[in-house]
């Protein structure tokens, strides 16, 4: 019993953490068609803003939850300004840049911060379940993720932002003919997922340690969460992020972790094989 | 596309022969041994991608599956020839096999890139957690992190004691860049490669012509494959080690910043672009000052910005401008995909 309930944790944690390192993409990648390839360096700049904010004494999640998204948002608002603009429409063009980024941004967090590992503790205390001890750190990202969708979801669907959001990425021509600025608001969009990104990674500092090329530990899993999700953000984030997370979780307890990690991928190859549309361009059609 | 002649043919041996026999001069044939098997693989995506508009973002599976394959056979076999032929087979056919999954599969080309990648980095994880006794295949362990050493390297086919390595391991890969070179040369010239480059331009139109795409775009996938094989196969001699390093996310990008800046289209700028791009990198680890990431990830933003072309048809065009300054008459082209497509 008490072995089921901690299974069913780490099950949705897992769905969590990928829900959570999957939404900054999801907004650059489902909504502006935008191939973020430097979004695992995004999300380890997060980390390192956070770890840089506390060493300076400021209260841990201030700076999670403040500071790095604050940080790594306005760093986005400076790439897309220098690169991403001139790149908009062109899909590969796009996936090559932000390649580059990512290379150039784990070439400079080495030259500032050496490439040893750092890292801050976990500022919740473990939970016992039973015989069994939980990382109470582990409910902390599944409520965050929680309210993340949430909040993404309310923002989109009943606000106005949302809406001139959800206009200006359907026909840039249409809203700029009503008097809405497509630049400013594509500024606006990558801004919050760089946002986004960046609080991700700093949520999930605490957890692993960070050296400067750990962004690439996010970038594969991020991918193929929302490109498996397909059209839809919001609930194909959600439907193929539980998909994965069980998978993963299912060979992480039935074998080993790196198990868990290969199933994952290769969960993800058959189905992109089998709905190359994604979960969302079969099922769950139209939604937001 | 020029025919290839006799002419021209011998011609390029004659160049090839004085540039194999100068090039030792400046550089040690050490690191020419490892800029020439990084030119063979950066040829083998700018064919597949170049010229089969195959964006294929897991090149390095193939390159570090050749060789695995190469160290794990020659550890079985002990002498090299056969595992040389296993080394450029397996990733050959293993890109068939993906391949075929994906297209027909009808997948474009975003999904194309993310799938390679994914497959990339299932055999980089896999590989890595190979460190425990029970992963043997024949005699070889996998060995995890640490890879394979030790392994016999290439020797003089039917001798397994005269080994080919130094100046002649140098000889022998320019000579196998060579006769690749050409064979690449050989499949475009053919209707199969004329047709890979209609694909490219236009794969509905290609496909309503009746062509099976489809079989067309798999069969070009597993050459590349095989010659990104056989540079592993050559790099596994040259090393004298794999590790799973060879699958890993930064190798399988500098073969794409190496086609980019070299050159997309044509046939000498991706095996330029690798053995300019390779040496640069040499010459820059040997200074502390700047981290080699920065400046590789600098050249990508850039190309991809102001010369998305890359070098060698920037040159071209270059060159092009001065003939037609100075003949006062033009080269005609037949269209602009078939000027963009010469080298």
């Amino acid at each position: 019993m008490d072995l089921a309930a901690v299974i069913a944790v780490e099950t949705i944690y897992t769905i969590a953490s990928l829900v959570l390192i999957s939404a900054g993409l999801a907004i650059v990648f489902g909504m502006m068609k935008v191939i973020n390839l430097a979004h695992g360096e995004f999300m380890m700049m997060g980390g390192y803003a956070t770890i840089t904010a506390v060493n300076w004494g400021i209260n841990i999640y201030v700076a999670m939850l403040v500071i790095a998204p604050l940080i790594v948002g306005i760093i986005g608002l400076i790439v897309e300004r220098l690169v991403i603009r001139h790149l908009y429409g062109r899909l590969v063009d796009t996936m090559l840049a932000t390649w580059g980024l990512s290379l150039l941004f784990v070439g400079l967090v080495t030259m500032i911060f050496g490439n040893t590992t750092t890292g801050i503790s976990t500022p919740i205390p473990g939970m016992t379940f039973g015989d069994y001890q939980i990382n109470g750190y582990n409910f902390f990202i599944i409520i965050v993720a929680l309210l993340l969708v949430v909040l993404i979801y309310a923002v989109l669907k009943y606000t106005r932002i949302g809406l001139i959001a959800r206009g200006t990425m359907q026909s840039p021509e249409m809203a700029s003919a009503m008097g809405y600025s497509p630049d400013k608001i594509y500024m606006a969009t990558f801004f919050v997922g760089s946002a986004l990104s960046g609080l991700a990674g700093a949520v999930l500092a605490p957890l692993v340690g960070l050296v400067p090329s750990s962004g690439g530990a996010y970038i594969a899993k991020a991918f193929i969460t929302v490109i498996a999700g397909g059209p839809s953000i919001i609930t194909g984030l959600v439907s193929s992020g539980s998909i994965f997370g069980l998978v993963n979780q299912a060979f992480t307890f039935s074998i080993s972790p790196v198990f868990g990690d290969v199933a994952l991928l290769v969960a993800a190859v058959i189905l992109l094989r089998l709905l190359p549309q994604g979960v969302t361009g079969r099922f769950f059609r139209g939604k937001l | 596309m020029r025919e290839i002649t006799v002419r021209r043919f011998a011609l390029s041996i004659a160049v090839a022969g004085a540039v194999m026999l100068l090039l030792p001069m400046v550089i040690s044939t050490f690191t020419l041994t490892l800029l020439l098997i990084y030119g063979m693989l950066g040829m083998s995506l700018g064919l597949i991608w170049g010229f089969g508009g195959i964006l294929c973002f897991g090149q390095a599976a193939f390159f570090g599956l050749g060789a695995y394959a190469y160290a794990v056979s020659a550890i079985n076999f002990g002498e090299s020839t056969l595992p040389m032929l296993i080394a450029v087979l397996l990733p050959a056919i293993f890109a068939l096999i993906l391949g075929a999954m994906m297209f027909y599969g009808r997948l474009g080309d975003v999904y194309l890139g993310i799938i390679t990648l994914v497959v990339t980095l299932i055999f980089f994880k896999f590989m890595n957690s190979t460190a425990g006794p029970e992963y043997i295949i024949g005699d070889a362990r996998l060995g995890g992190f640490n890879g394979i050493p030790g392994y016999q390297t290439l020797n003089v086919p039917g001798y397994p004691d005269k080994y080919v390595f130094g100046d002649n391991l140098y000889y022998v890969t320019f000579g196998l860049l060579f006769i690749t070179y050409w064979l690449v040369n050989w499949l475009l010239a053919s209707p199969f490669g004329r047709v890979a480059v209609a694909i490219r331009e236009n794969e509905q139109r290609v496909s309503l012509m009746g062509y099976d795409v489809r079989a067309r775009k798999t069969i070009l996938f597993a050459a590349g494959g095989a010659i990104a094989g056989l540079s592993g196969a050559l790099f596994a001699n040259w090393a004298e080690i794999v590790t799973p390093s060879l699958f890993s996310l930064g190798q399988t990008a500098e073969i794409i910043i190496w086609c980019i800046v070299g050159g997309l289209g044509t046939r000498l700028g991706p095996l330029l672009g690798a053995a300019g791009l390779a040496y640069l990198k040499f010459i820059l680890g040997q200074q502390m000052l700047i981290d080699n990431a920065i400046i590789m990830g600098l050249i990508l933003v850039l190309f991809v910005l102001f010369l998305p072309k890359g070098l060698v048809p920037a040159m071209d065009s270059i060159g092009q401008y001065f003939v037609t300054r100075f003949n006062g008459r033009a080269k005609i082209y037949p269209n602009k995909a078939e000027a963009s497509s010469n080298d």
